[in-house]
């Protein structure tokens, strides 16, 4: 009796200990950031920092291309996944038989498996020369080819998430849209949706958190040219995103140089913005739960 | 008038024969009854009447159900036709994440009956009928399950009416709510009786006797199958039912 309630203690501080220093590596990583990361202001006037330039041999440090960069390619990715993951979630969760759900699910999980650098290869020697023929752009090493890539790392995140909002609307919508004498497809879309509707949108923003974070497929098939894409056919051209970035020139910098200061900065950007969007995800889920709980 | 005609219905989950040899003729206009122990087959045979059992897999029906004289399950006869004409109220108030508005001009829109303000003064009239306008007329915008459970099983309702169905069935529509929701509805289900013919599941006796005009009493056979022991007007189950089983079962000597 007494041992079991000590050991019970023992647990329960342990995992405390546990999920608090989660939290304080979170912490931890971020304040290494900033330390690496802030004297860049010091360094560098903002105007430059914040412009339109990244030329850092000629002291130019404008980061704007490359966020723009990273936000062209992840938000044109979603703008195709979504669609795409929304719809093959319906069809696996509503409309596939019992035996294809059984094989889509797991080969749906293996996709999700797959290592980036595989994508990137696959990008490269398949999606690239296939954009170049079929969009007429100068090179295949463009903007849509990282998003065609990223789409396909952000389908499995997208549609297993989307599938389990869907999988937790009630069955009784189902039965009332039904019996209301609507289809099998206007009872999908007018009511299962709409009701997954905060589901779908986390299954989205964690997609998004996932593919701006992604480094090596996207720097294998984006081309790296560290330019404004602000042209119409900003997605026919080369881009390079904060990511590519990073990793493509953190080799080369000397400890502690402005260069250095800069990309460290990059990170504390990148850190920002995912950070935001798990937010975003996060909420809504918590949002749910509390209104599921009342009803 | 026999609105809805059942005769010798017999109906399988699966090889399981859940009812057998139902036969019963709906009076239009009239509230029924069915009444009967858990498990013998009411919601089931509530189910066939809209075939809302074609949605479970492994089902089969034999044996007829006519609506004013057409075959429900004829090949020429069409479901979603007849769920507009047969609607259904489940145990649950089940309104859709949506809004007031929405709920009651889903049917109306998703059946391409009604259009911009037609569509408005449909839902007003359905909102009205089902005895709600008052209470959200200045909420229509809101959402549906900021509604008290009472409020939302009669906004069930005026979704159903909302597509000007001829029979309305209802499932335990009562047994979530309490007792002063539970009058409004059965209020409520009076004043429809002038247009619709209602047909109510229920366990709650002196609710069948208070609101229905007909009543028919479920059993199982020897084989565990459903089975209607006795169908008859309200008054007659009640003051004289011929089956022994029916007597000890309403006036309680059954769960
Ligand atoms: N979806 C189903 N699949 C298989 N059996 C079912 C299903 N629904 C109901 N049954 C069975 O059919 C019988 C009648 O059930 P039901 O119609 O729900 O009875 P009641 O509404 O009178 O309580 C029960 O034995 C029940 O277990
Ligand atoms: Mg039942």
């Amino acid at each position: 009796m007494h041992n079991s309630r000590w050991s019970e203690f023992a647990v329960e501080s342990l995992i405390r200990v546990l999920g608090f220093s989660t939290v304080g590596l979170v912490a931890l990583i971020f304040v290494f950031l900033l330390r690496e990361g802030l004297p860049v202001l010091s360094e560098v006037a903002l105007p430059n920092f914040l412009g339109r330039a990244w030329y850092p041999t000629f002291g130019s440090f404008g980061i704007l291309p490359l966020v723009l960069g990273s936000v062209l390619v992840t938000v044109t990715a979603i703008a195709i996944a979504l669609p795409l993951g929304l719809a093959t979630a319906v069809f696996v969760r509503e409309v596939a038989p019992g035996w294809a759900r059984e094989i889509l699910k797991p080969m749906i999980e293996v996709l999700a498996g797959i290592p980036s650098v595989v994508l990137g290869f696959f990008g490269m020697t398949m999606v690239a020369p296939w954009v170049r023929q079929t969009l007429g752009t100068a090179t295949g090493l463009t903007a849509i080819t990282g998003s065609l890539i990223l789409t396909y790392m952000a389908l499995p995140t997208l549609i297993s998430v989307a599938e389990d909002a869907l999988d937790a609307v009630p069955k009784s919508y189902r039965d009332a849209g039904l019996a209301m004498g609507a289809t099998q497809w206007q009872t999908i879309w007018r009511v299962i949706v709409p009701a997954a509707r905060s589901g779908i949108v986390t299954a989205a923003m964690l997609a998004m958190g996932r593919a701006i974070g992604e480094t090596m497929a996207v720097m294998m098939v984006t081309g790296n040219a560290a330019r404004m894409p602000t042209e119409w056919d900003a997605l026919l051209r080369p881009v390079r995103t904060m990511t590519a970035t990073v990793a493509a020139e953190m080799g080369e910098v000397a400890k502690g140089s402005t260069h250095y200061h800069a990309l460290f900065a990059i990170g504390i950007v990148l850190f920002v913005i995912t950070f935001a969007i798990n937010m975003t995800a996060a909420r809504a889920i918590f949002a749910k739960r509390r209104r599921g709980g009342l009803r | 008038m026999t609105k809805l005609d059942v005769s010798r219905l017999d109906f399988y989950y699966g090889s399981f024969r859940a009812l057998t040899g139902v036969t019963v003729g709906i009076e239009e206009r009239n509230i029924t009854s069915l009444i009967g122990p858990s498990g013998c087959g009411k919601s089931t045979f509530l189910r066939c009447l809209n075939r809302m059992n074609d949605t479970i897999k492994g089902t089969r029906v034999e044996g007829k159900i006519l609506l004013d004289g057409e075959d429900i399950y004829s090949i020429s006869s069409d479901v979603v036709s007849l769920r507009c004409r047969v609607g259904m109220v489940f145990q649950r108030p089940n309104p859709f994440p949506q809004s007031v508005f929405d709920n009651v001009a889903f049917g109306p829109r998703v059946l391409g009956q009604t259009r911009g303000s037609d569509l408005a003064g449909r839902v007003e009239e359905s909102l009205r009928g089902a005895d709600l306008w008052d209470e959200v007329k200045d909420r229509l915008k809101q959402d549906a399950l900021s509604l008290s459970l009472g409020q939302q099983q009669r906004l069930c309702i005026a979704r159903v009416i909302a597509v000007q169905p001829e029979v309305i069935l209802m499932d335990e529509p009562c047994s979530a709510l309490d007792p002063i929701a539970t009058l409004r509805v059965e209020d409520l289900m009076r004043a429809l009786r002038e247009h619709y013919t209602i047909i109510i599941v229920t366990h709650n006796m002196q609710q069948a006797a208070r609101v229905s005009d007909y009543a028919g009493f479920f059993w199982l056979n020897d084989k565990r199958s459903g089975i209607l022991a006795e169908y008859g007007t309200t008054r007659q189950i009640f003051t004289q039912p011929r089956d022994k089983r029916t007597e000890d079962y309403i006036t309680g000597r059954f769960g």
